[in-house]
């Protein structure tokens, strides 16, 4: 059949421009051309580690700076915490002091009142002696002014008091 | 003329083999893709090969036919 | 943009050269129509592109077509002449002792009266000399392997100059997802990673060489509706090419499994042997063999559905032959791509078997 057998013509044609553009294609068309995607694609995978590298940076950083809040606030309430200990103190201490003041000042008040009333006492008892001193001798003025009522009296006060 | 009937008979019966064997291949590469679609870029290659081993077959019988037809 | 330009300054060029052929007279009772004559003479070759045809008012079928150069090697003599000087077969040329005759588009050599000799089959006896004529095939396939080269030089400097980072545009957008495809899904896939370069040149060019082919091929007028890549010619010579890639790079471990196959007993070896002799020239035979009847098959389909009108000369039918011849027309459109495809991805499956270390 005639379109079954190869043409030497057409063969040689089809030798000649396949290789000729095989030839100028490698040069001129598929070594840029795959040459360019190969550098895109070298290009998206080092932007991509970068992009890793980028993240894992700032997963790092994020992870720092969470570190440094909880240490701050750690900190932070540690502080608080000392300040309300100390305040604590400094309130107990105080109240502790001002309790003892009180206490001191109190025993101070109750010491006056006490030698005051004791003063008191003494000069009540002996304004009291003084007075039944006069009160007495005047009494026995009125009541001794009679020798028998005298001696009435002497013995009295004589068997009143024991002598042993 | 009874020569070329007989060639077309013959061009029938390539037909139907080839189109058979090629239908099952299709038929069992869709049945693996649809079970293993993870795969099945690889699967549609081993396809196509093997179909083209059959076409090449197919065709062999049918320039044959042609030929002494 | 600028392939665009040169395309029509290459075409404004050529078009001064259109030959009119002489009219001829179209006979009274116009004979039946030979549709097997009509699409041989398609899907054949011929030494003039043929554009158009038509009435005239006076009657005469005119025929307007490019004539184009024959190569004739002769003798010892190269002869180089338009072919509008056969004037369709009606004219005899020289060369040397001899005549050249174009009958039925080929060329023969004849005495002076341009007798041609039949055998019993009624197969012309009559010698062919060496012929390296620009045919139809010929011209469409130079034109192709321009568009082509035009195409990726010009993307190629894009590429160069605007650098890989940039944003693809343009041709770019159309061209780098089938060369990415090519490069990972076809050759990659199939091929060792440290050989792919070595080869993903010659499979590029195979693959748009035949897809830009096949589609210059499926253009219905001028510069297209060659058959090309649906002539035995070329995908012989690619598929020799095939070979060649697969046997010239052949690894130890393939020329081992072809002659000495490992892992059998020797009686089966020695029957083994024949069958991969046999094998390493049946795969690129059945690649010729594949692209050749696809495509061919395909002009045959759509020239044999439009041909309906014809052979029932009846504009009834025209709708639906012309539904259905444009159907099969947006199919080819898929085959044209597929069949590059199928070429591209046996190609790199053969060389990958031949050269990819033994895992």
């Amino acid at each position: 059949m005639g379109i079954l057998t190869p043409d030497p013509g057409l063969v040689f044609w089809t030798s000649l421009s396949f290789i000729t553009l095989l030839l100028i294609l490698r040069k001129y068309a598929w070594k840029p051309i795959l040459r360019a995607l190969k550098v895109r694609e070298e290009y998206i995978e080092f932007s991509l580690k970068d992009a890793e590298q980028a993240k894992e940076e700032i997963r790092k950083m994020a992870e720092t700076r969470k570190q440094m809040m909880n240490a701050a606030r750690l900190e932070r309430e540690g502080l608080i915490r000392e300040a309300r200990e100390l305040k604590e103190e400094i309130i107990e201490e105080a109240r502790a002091a001002a309790k003892l003041e009180a206490a001191r000042m109190v025993e101070k008040a109750r010491e006056q009142i006490d030698r005051e009333r004791k003063e008191a006492v003494a000069n009540i008892r002996q304004q009291v002696g003084l007075m039944s001193l006069e009160i007495a001798e005047k009494i026995l003025k009125e009541e001794l002014v009679s020798e028998e009522k005298q001696q009435s009296v002497i013995e009295k006060y004589l068997q009143q008091v024991d002598f042993n | 003329m009874e020569g070329m009937s007989l060639t077309v008979i013959g061009l029938g019966i390539i037909v139907l083999g080839a189109s058979l064997g090629i239908g099952r291949i299709g038929q069992a590469a869709m049945e693996a893709m649809a079970r293993q679609p993870e795969i099945s870029s690889k699967i549609q290659t081993a396809m196509i090969v093997i179909a083209a081993l059959i076409e090449g077959a197919a065709l062999f019988a049918i320039v044959v036919a042609w030929l002494k037809g | 943009m600028r392939a665009l330009k040169n395309l029509v300054f290459l075409l404004l060029f050529f078009v001064p050269v259109l030959a009119f052929a002489a009219p001829e007279e179209t006979k009274e009772d116009a004979p039946e129509f030979d549709v097997t004559g009509m699409i041989m003479h398609h899907i054949g070759d011929a030494y003039d592109f043929h554009i158009i045809s038509f009435t005239n008012g006076r009657g005469e079928k005119v025929h307007v077509s490019l004539p184009l150069p024959v190569i004739i090697w002769h003798e010892g003599h190269l002869q180089i002449f338009m072919s509008s000087r056969f004037q369709g077969g009606a004219a005899l040329v020289a060369a040397g002792d001899d005549y050249l005759k174009l009958y039925h588009e080929k060329v023969y050599l004849t005495d002076a009266e341009g007798t041609i000799y039949y055998d019993d089959a009624h197969q012309v006896l009559n010698p062919k000399p060496l012929n390296l004529s620009i045919t139809k095939n010929v011209a469409s396939m130079l034109l192709a392997s321009l568009l082509l080269a035009m195409v990726f030089i010009s993307v190629a400097r894009v590429y160069a100059k605007r650098g890989g980072l940039s944003v693809p545009k343009g041709l770019q957008l159309a061209i780098e997802p089938v060369v990415l495809y090519i490069r990972d899904d076809i050759v990659g896939a199939q091929i060792d990673k440290d050989k792919v370069n070595k080869f993903l040149p010659f499979l590029l060019t195979v693959f748009f060489f035949i897809w830009f082919n096949n589609m210059l091929g499926l253009i219905p007028f001028f510069p297209g509706g060659a058959n090309m890549s649906g002539n035995i010619s070329f995908t012989l010579t690619l598929a020799v090419f095939t070979f060649f890639a697969t046997n010239l790079f052949g690894s130890r471990h393939y020329w081992k499994e072809i002659l000495w196959p490992p892992g059998a007993p020797v009686y089966v070896k020695l029957f083994l042997i024949p069958i991969e002799f046999i094998g390493m020239f049946t795969k690129p035979f059945a690649l010729m063999l594949r692209l050749f009847a696809n495509i061919t098959a395909g002009h045959i389909i759509v020239l044999s559905l439009t041909s309906i009108i014809f052979v029932l000369q009846s504009i009834y039918v025209a709708p639906l032959s012309v539904l259905l011849s444009l159907m099969i027309f947006s199919l080819e459109f898929l085959v044209a791509l597929l069949q590059a495809y199928i070429f591209t991805l046996l190609s790199a499956l053969f060389i990958g078997l031949a050269v990819n270390e033994h895992h």
